[in-house]
């Protein structure tokens, strides 16, 4: 990038928010999906909504693409720079702006956590429903961008439920505030068009959303199968009694051993464990969980475990949600994928994964949110051993391609960003695809942010990574990437 | 141009071949739209045939005009124009409940009790109470965006829908989302087609995540002797760990208002909620009552007559002062007034008066109290001639050029709906 600019947005956002260091620029290269890596020309961390507007008007004028980055986070490289363009990175505005509990309402900057919500609210005995694993780090910008679920959205609901108003600078420059305080502002429903656009649409600077009350009580059984297909079978039967939980996952035993490994939940020692977790009044709660337990040995569980402190609680979902990272303890590489099927064709899926993952030679843990059938296989290989990172690709893919082919999708919570983007067409007809392309020249005519992502044909220039070599304090083990 | 002469012209001839003549007619004065006379009703039988009338319609520079049941032909402003009605009532099938999958595809001319039935064989529900429900569609409803009672616990329409096909006026059939709960692939085209009173496609079919039907359900009563006592009875429920499925205020007067709580579930758990309802209600006591007053936002459009009916939308702390604000401007015009408000803090209000004067001058008054509240207003229903007045919207300030992008994208001919919607889209 040229001087002048250079020292143009540094006039805007002063030397604190600007990077430009070649070491440092690296630290943006890629998100939580390592696979693909773009060196950004320059970085941003604007500290308010005006300098965001002042470094959009400097980009929309020279046409300079851009990224907006969170915590960088994300699972499919949609805070993957592009080439020749800028990385602006919200993390500096991170002040929680509002809390009003008689209305329930929260106003947030885009770089508050995920987690910091829940923190600024619980004292009050309410809570932020939707929960990515990664929450303790992740933005509400980047949750939106991508419409994060978590593990309780099967009774919750994903961040689109959640988030009422934003504000949101768009390629032109110009601020806009989206939505309101109030429900069912008149006119389109831009709120809900925004979230989960990937960042295409504009770069938000504020976002007002819901909480809700934390209920009475939480207990959180796991029960000990031996199989993936047992637990599910369990899950359905549970579904089918009418009961509404806030959870169900499954975790197959390469998941199991890889969280034992790093943060020793305590699980049973099974070849699938299922998590049930039912919230509510108290008195339903203990009386809805005097039939879980049945439920699930009617459908082979052998072992049940009872969480009822919050404490025990805590334990048991440490470890779930540890589990993507924790399978790095046990192989040197591995793919997340992200599939959606509808819950009864579970087990047809599941034998399905086995039987690909036979024929690959690559072992395939598999961590999902049963409750809405989100599938999270994860294809575990090793770099270094010519072919199998091709392998392990083909691997995902096939899964994802197995998920359509159930009538269900290439993404649940993770989104398309680079990661997925060729396999639109396999979902979408050209015709879906235009339309939403419509929507995305409406809300930015100049493809200028986060430009070739999403949609098939556009070429990042994305470089592959050499090996990857952990940093000392990975090795030491002070640190994980994921 | 009298009837033969509209029978012979070409567009008649186009569209009697696509839908097949039996299901293209002559408009009756019954099919008037806020006093706007179409020419005809046409009315295809799959979502192809929709987009091919509106593909002939948008080159033919004619205008198109979606229909449902009908119960929401009086939202909007006036039409600028109006030449075909399209009624979706040969799109009418539900199609497939996954029941295991808790997931519904139902075409868009499905009438609400008709779908309810058909989920009822498995014990399961859409979690939703649209007004009149015999004959809303789910087209309709998700045109409207109308989501009824029960929002407060199982959230919006919009929650509740994982995906849509829609016909467009290119003659393209899009379909968004998908039949999974969980789904971020593409953007949410869902969602801007939900509430587009059909503006931007004609949506022809739609995916539901459903609920199980509850075992026990029973409701209550309050009576409280102001807004702001009612106001803040709520709050307190809002802020309990209760776990209601309705949450209302209903009043006639200032001196008299009601407060309706409903609970679902099982009937241990039942009693349980009562028993701690009373804690936090206190000297205010709750008895049990009909499930009837939860149609009491429906009575509100019984007999319009030349009734006013606005939806406010405002914080749940702010219904106490906009309800007082309200009596307190109706008492000296002599307007009566009804209000239903959710405890969601959308509140709908029905204003009556002798004359049309009285009536402008409370709902000017209301407008001025929303706004100062930061919150919007529609107007739902009122005598067409008051249109010619008022913006029933409200204005769309900042955002208005971005909704005109988006329109133009997609019905660039105004095909659809034209002059209906907000800031005359």
């Amino acid at each position: 990038m040229n001087a002048r600019l250079v020292s143009e947005f540094r006039s805007i956002v002063g030397d604190a928010g600007l990077v430009s260091g070649p070491e440092q620029l690296r630290t943006y290269e890629c998100d939580g999906l390592t696979l693909f890596r773009v060196v950004p020309d320059l970085v941003l961390l604007p500290a308010t909504s005006q300098e965001v507007q002042a470094i959009v008007k400097v980009c929309h004028r020279e046409r300079i693409p851009m990224v907006a980055r969170g915590s960088g986070t994300g699972l499919s490289g949609g805070a993957l720079p592009v080439k020749g363009g800028v990385v602006i990175g919200v993390s500096r505005m991170n002040r929680i702006l509002e809390v009003d509990i008689p209305n329930a309402r929260v106003v947030v900057e885009p770089g508050v956590t995920n987690s910091a919500i829940t923190a600024a609210v619980s004292p009050h005995g309410y809570f932020y429903a939707p929960d990515p694993s990664s929450q303790v780090v992740c933005t509400v910008a980047g949750n939106v961008a991508e419409n994060s679920g978590g593990a309780h959205c099967f009774k919750y609901g994903v961040t689109t439920t959640y988030i009422l108003g934003l504000e949101v600078v768009l390629s032109d420059g110009s601020l806009l505030r989206l939505g309101g305080t109030s429900l069912d502002q008149p006119g389109y429903d831009l709120v809900g068009a925004f979230v989960g656009s990937e960042g295409t649409f504009g770069i938000i600077t504020k976002i007002t959303l819901r909480v809700i009350k934390k209920p009475e009580t939480t207990q959180t059984l796991m029960a000990a199968f031996n199989s993936s297909s047992e637990a599910g079978a369990a899950v359905s039967a549970i579904i089918a009694s009418g009961m509404f939980p806030a959870a169900l996952e499954i975790m197959d035993r390469l998941a199991l051993e890889a969280a034992e490994a790093a943060v020793h939940p305590n699980y049973p020692n099974c070849q699938a464990l299922l998590l049930v977790e039912l919230d509510g009044s108290t008195r339903e709660v203990e009386l809805l969980m005097e039939k879980v337990g049945p439920i699930c040995q009617s459908c082979g569980a052998w072992e049940l475990r009872l969480a009822k402190t919050e404490a025990e609680r805590m334990a048991v979902w440490k470890g779930r949600k540890a589990a993507f990272a924790a399978v790095g303890r046990i192989s040197p590489n591995y793919l997340v994928q992200d599939g959606v099927i509808p819950r009864t064709a579970l087990p047809r899926v599941l034998g399905e994964i086995d039987r690909l993952s036979a024929e690959k030679s690559l072992r395939v843990a598999n961590v999902f949110h049963a409750g809405d059938g989100n599938l999270h296989p994860l294809v575990l290989y090793d770099r270094r051993i010519a072919g199998q990172e091709e392998r392990a690709m083909e691997l995902a893919e096939d899964i994802l391609r197995l998920c359509v082919e159930a009538g269900g999708s290439i993404t649940g919570e993770h989104g398309i960003g680079e990661e997925k983007k060729q396999f639109m067409p396999v979902m979408f007809s050209a015709a879906d695809l235009d339309a939403m392309q419509r929507l995305r020249s409406a809300f930015d005519p100049f493809d200028l942010c986060n430009p070739t992502k999403m949609f098939p044909g556009t070429d990042a220039k994305v470089q592959r990574p050499v090996a990857y070599e952990p940093h000392p304090i990975e090795i030491a083990g002070l640190a994980q990437r994921y | 141009m009298s009837q033969a002469q509209v029978q012979n012209n070409e567009a008649w001839i186009e569209l009697s071949a696509i839908v097949g003549p039996e299901h293209l007619r002559p408009a009756t004065p019954e099919d008037a739209v806020e006093a706007v006379q179409p020419i005809g009703v046409i009315a295809p039988g799959t979502a192809q045939e929709v987009a091919q009338v509106l593909h002939y319609c948008n080159s033919a520079g004619l205008t198109i005009i979606p229909r449902g049941g009908g119960t929401q032909l009086g939202l909007g402003n006036r039409l600028s124009k109006a030449d075909f009605v399209l009624s979706l009532e040969r799109l009418d099938r539900v199609i497939e409940h996954a029941w295991g999958d808790m997931t519904v595809t139902v075409e868009a001319g499905c009438t609400i009790d008709k779908l309810q039935g058909v989920l009822r064989e498995h014990g399961q529900q859409l979690g939703a109470d649209p007004m009149q429900p015999e004959r809303a569609t789910v087209g309709g409803v998700l045109a409207t965006a109308e989501s009824g009672t029960l929002r407060i616990r199982y959230g919006a329409i919009r929650d509740l829908v994982l995906g849509v096909e829609m016909a467009l006026p290119d003659g393209s059939v899009i379909k968004a989302g998908g039949k999974v709960v969980k789904n971020v692939a593409g953007y949410d085209l869902t969602k801007l087609a939900i509430g587009s009173l059909g503006t931007l496609g004609v949506i022809t079919r739609a995916v539901f995540r459903l609920h199980p039907i509850p075992v026990a359900t029973a409701s209550y009563v309050a009576t409280l002797p102001t807004a702001a006592e009612a106001s803040k009875l709520v709050l307190a429920i809002l802020d309990s760990h209760l776990v209601y499925t309705g949450l209302q205020i209903h009043a006639r007067r200032a001196d008299q208002v009601f407060v309706h709580v409903r609970f679902e579930g099982i009937p241990e758990s039942l009693q349980d909620q009562y028993a701690k309802l009373g804690r936090i209600a206190g000297a205010c006591k709750f008895v049990e009552c009909a499930r009837e007053v939860w149609s009491e936002r429906q009575k509100l459009f019984v007999n319009p007559g030349s009734s006013v009916i606005c939806k406010c939308c405002v914080l749940p702390s702010q219904i106490g002062s906009l309800c007082d604000a309200l009596f307190r401007q109706a008492a000296p015009a002599e307007v009566a007034v009804t209000l239903v408000a959710q405890g969601t803090g959308l509140a709908e209000v029905r204003l009556d008066a002798a004359g049309r004067q009285p009536l402008m001058t409370v709902l000017h008054a209301l407008r001025s109290e929303v706004d100062r509240l930061e919150g919007t207003m529609t107007v739902s229903q009122c005598p067409v001639a008051m249109k010619d007045e008022l913006d029933v919207w409200g204005t769309v300030k900042d955002v208005l050029p971005l909704m005109q992008r988006i329109k133009q994208k997609f019905d660039p001919g105004q095909t659809l709906n034209p002059g209906r919607f907000v800031g005359g889209i």
